[in-house]
């Protein structure tokens, strides 16, 4: 397992890891979120060994990550970046070859990867001729091809259209389910919430909020209520634990301080008309995250 | 397993990237055809016909001077024609019309001897005007020889240059025609190695920029430690070098025997003689060549780790280029001076020892230990420069932004210190 203890790095005067502990089960998914600059980056490229950390030690399966374990390991960096004059071929042979891979692996494993992102057709043709996207393909093939164990991906999503999203989303699941370790960043909290057991919330350098999903979401304690009704919605507002409201075109939704509001919100309305939905969510990330963040701002 | 080291792979894909680029074999053709029009100009132009000889109206008022100098200016055919003109006035429509190019009165002096006026619209035109005026001299000497009525062996004894010799105290000095052969070779063996350091380091800090600002830099450092990224690409570059160098070597090599074999004249390569200059030169040569460019790839590689955008490569590099440069300067000034205080000095600088060192090497007679002195000087610069190198490179490309400056060296140089981590 990936274990991250008491991590921090700083960069002169400035520090942008701040006593991180983390832990990744091995054939787990972690996500990291964080708004930009809140410090994901640095601590890929610790975990990867580009950078050393200033204090506290980062291991995976009781080992520092060094190049002499580099072919076990897969990396998408947030930056994108290939070689723009060479082929596909060429591109995923050389960065193949780096990671250890015989050629005629590589082209096998190449193969069946492009043919399953419908881009078996670009094998021959120079990188800077392909779409964004493809590009973005590429770059995940090249990150996978070795079938590392422990997979770490900067931003994976960024920047794809819905159906490359779902493309790579289900290639993620599937790496997974075949034992690979994935940590992943992203500051689309869907995409987290989607695919990650576990999570990591970092703000300035520091984890705001880290554990399982589902005990986060809990131990949040607060809760949002939709309601769809024909009349008017707002009077609510004026209920004790309503912290927060949003208004859409049919209805309401309340963030309330715990489940208990939900049943005063209940009693005020089931006798006032008609009511479409009326629903007691569980916290989204999204919320989670805004509420940290926002608060380890002040 | 690992089934090739890193380190060859790095070598090996920047080796054949390059080797098969469209503006590398492209460069490389027009090279090649550069040296083969140089090497066999002069049958060249005279497949242009700009080669006639000139035609010289003579008017020999003496009577007797024309067959004489006929004669002389025989060998010359190829340059001159000498066209007897019975009057001035003919041989200046002559000129003027373009036939000749100016004409010659002959007039016997009061001694019996000849004497030559020349005319020409322009008489600046030496070579044609000079090869006349010696061959006149010629038939002055003959005519006053044979008026003096001296026999052959006696005209002979008078020519004969007077015996001069120059010795050399010093044992191993070089002999003069040695010394000419050596300042020939040096020369070319100066411009090759400012030549190859200029076309290989550039590429060598091209080619790391475009890995930087292509972004593929973070995944290869991610698998490949940034030294042995480095040196693979140096080695690369070294390789690829050689194959040019080669190809140019042979393009050379067969272009003057090409010559030769047109001509029938001895080509270039057998004047020069080049099998008489001592192997120890060669074997120099080859070392600071081989050392000097190691030197200076290794610093081309520093610099271009800092560059963010390819188009930055230039202005990061004038410094470098600058102190090659004053280098090759020095190295000409040395040429004649070779003795001379600022060569001694400059030798010792280590940027500039690899060129000024083989200068000295083959033009003065130096002592081994400099020569060894200056070996260990090249190879602890190398050692401290590929230490530093990799260093900078190492937090080089890692950092974006900003523009490079002795400060982002500094600020790569910390940021590596900061990674203290075993290089596997």
């Amino acid at each position: 397992m990936l274990h991250i203890h008491n991590v921090k790095k700083n960069f002169g005067q400035f520090t942008a890891v701040h006593s991180l502990n983390l832990e990744v089960e091995r054939g787990g998914i972690f996500g990291l979120l964080g708004a930009n600059g809140a410090g994901k980056t640095t601590t890929f490229r610790m975990i990867l060994g580009l950078l050393t950390p200033s204090q506290g030690t980062i291991k995976w399966n009781g080992q520092e990550l060094s190049y002499k374990t580099s072919d076990t390991i897969g990396y998408l960096p947030e930056e994108r970046g290939l070689y723009p004059k060479l082929t596909v071929k060429e591109q995923l042979t050389y960065l193949g070859q780096l990671r250890g891979m015989k050629k005629s692996h590589i082209l096998e494993a190449a193969e069946a990867w492009l043919k399953r992102f419908q881009a078996e057709q670009y094998l021959n043709k120079k990188v800077e001729s392909l779409s964004k996207g493809n590009q973005q393909k590429i770059q995940f093939i090249a990150s996978v091809l070795h079938k590392p164990e422990l997979l770490i991906l900067d931003e994976p999503f960024s920047g794809l259209d819905p159906v490359n999203v779902d493309l790579l989303k289900e290639a993620v699941k599937e790496l997974n389910e075949e034992g690979m370790t994935i940590v992943f960043s992203s500051h689309r909290m869907e995409h987290v919430e989607e695919l990650c057991q576990n999570i990591c919330i970092m703000h300035k350098g520091k984890a705001a909020v880290s554990g399982h999903l589902k005990d986060i979401k809990r131990s949040f304690g607060k809760k949002n209520v939709v309601v769809h009704a024909d009349f008017d919605l707002m009077y609510l507002t004026e209920l004790d634990g309503i912290l927060k409201h949003h208004r859409f075109t049919d209805g309401m939704r309340f963030q309330v301080e715990k489940e208990e509001v939900a049943h005063d919100i209940f009693q005020n309305i089931y006798n006032k008309g008609f009511v479409t939905k009326f629903e007691l969510e569980e916290p989204s990330l999204h919320d989670i995250f805004i509420e940290k963040v926002g608060a380890a701002n002040e | 397993m690992q089934l090739m080291s890193k380190f060859w792979i790095v070598l090996l894909h920047t080796y054949r990237n390059k080797i098969k680029s469209k503006p590398f074999i492209i460069s490389t053709a027009i090279t090649m055809v550069l040296i083969f029009t140089i090497a066999n100009i002069n049958h060249i132009a005279k497949l242009f016909g700009n080669d006639v000889p000139d035609k010289i109206g003579v008017i020999d008022e003496s009577g007797v001077f024309y067959p004489l100098l006929q004669e002389q200016v025989k060998p010359l055919k190829e340059d001159i024609t000498l066209v007897s003109v019975s009057d001035e006035k003919t041989a200046e429509v002559n000129v003027s019309k373009g036939k000749h190019e100016g004409y010659l009165i002959i007039k016997q002096s009061s001694e019996g001897l000849p004497e030559g006026i020349f005319k020409a619209e322009d008489v600046t035109k030496q070579s044609s005007i000079d090869d006349i005026q010696n061959a006149l001299q010629q038939v002055k000497n003959m005519v006053s020889v044979e008026s003096l009525g001296l026999s052959t062996a006696e005209v002979e004894k008078m020519y004969a240059p007077v015996g001069f010799e120059k010795v050399s105290l010093l044992e191993s000095a070089k002999s003069e025609e040695e010394a000419n052969q050596v300042y020939v070779l040096v020369y070319v063996l100066l411009l090759f190695i400012y030549m190859s350091v200029m076309m290989y380091g550039t590429m060598i800090a091209t080619e790391v920029a475009t890995e930087k600002s292509s972004r593929v830099m973070e995944i290869l450092i991610s698998s490949v430690s940034p030294v042995k990224q480095m040196f693979g690409k140096i080695f690369g570059i070294v390789l690829v070098a050689f194959t040019q160098l080669t190809v140019f070597a042979g393009s050379v090599y067969t272009a003057l025997q090409l010559n030769e074999s047109i001509s029938g004249k001895d080509s270039m390569l057998d004047i020069l003689n080049l099998g008489s200059i001592p192997l120890s030169l060669y074997i120099y040569a080859a070392l600071y060549f081989l050392l000097g460019f190691f030197m200076f790839a290794t610093l081309f590689a520093m610099l271009g780790s800092l560059i963010n955008r390819v188009e930055e490569v230039n202005s990061l590099l004038t410094p470098l280029i600058m102190v090659i440069v004053g280098a090759f300067m020095i190295a000409i000034y040395g040429r004649e001076n070779p003795e001379s205080a600022v060569v001694t000095i400059a030798s010792y600088f280590p940027l500039f020892t690899p060129m000024i060192m083989l200068l000295r090497v083959g033009m003065t007679d130096l002592p081994f230990w400099e020569i060894l002195l200056s070996f260990g000087i090249l190879l602890a610069s190398i050692s401290i420069f590929a230490t530093i190198g990799a260093r900078v490179y190492r937090g080089g490309v890692l950092l974006y932004g900003g523009s490079p400056s002795l400060k982002l060296i500094k600020q790569a140089l910390l940021m590596s210190k900061e990674e203290k981590k075993i290089e596997g």
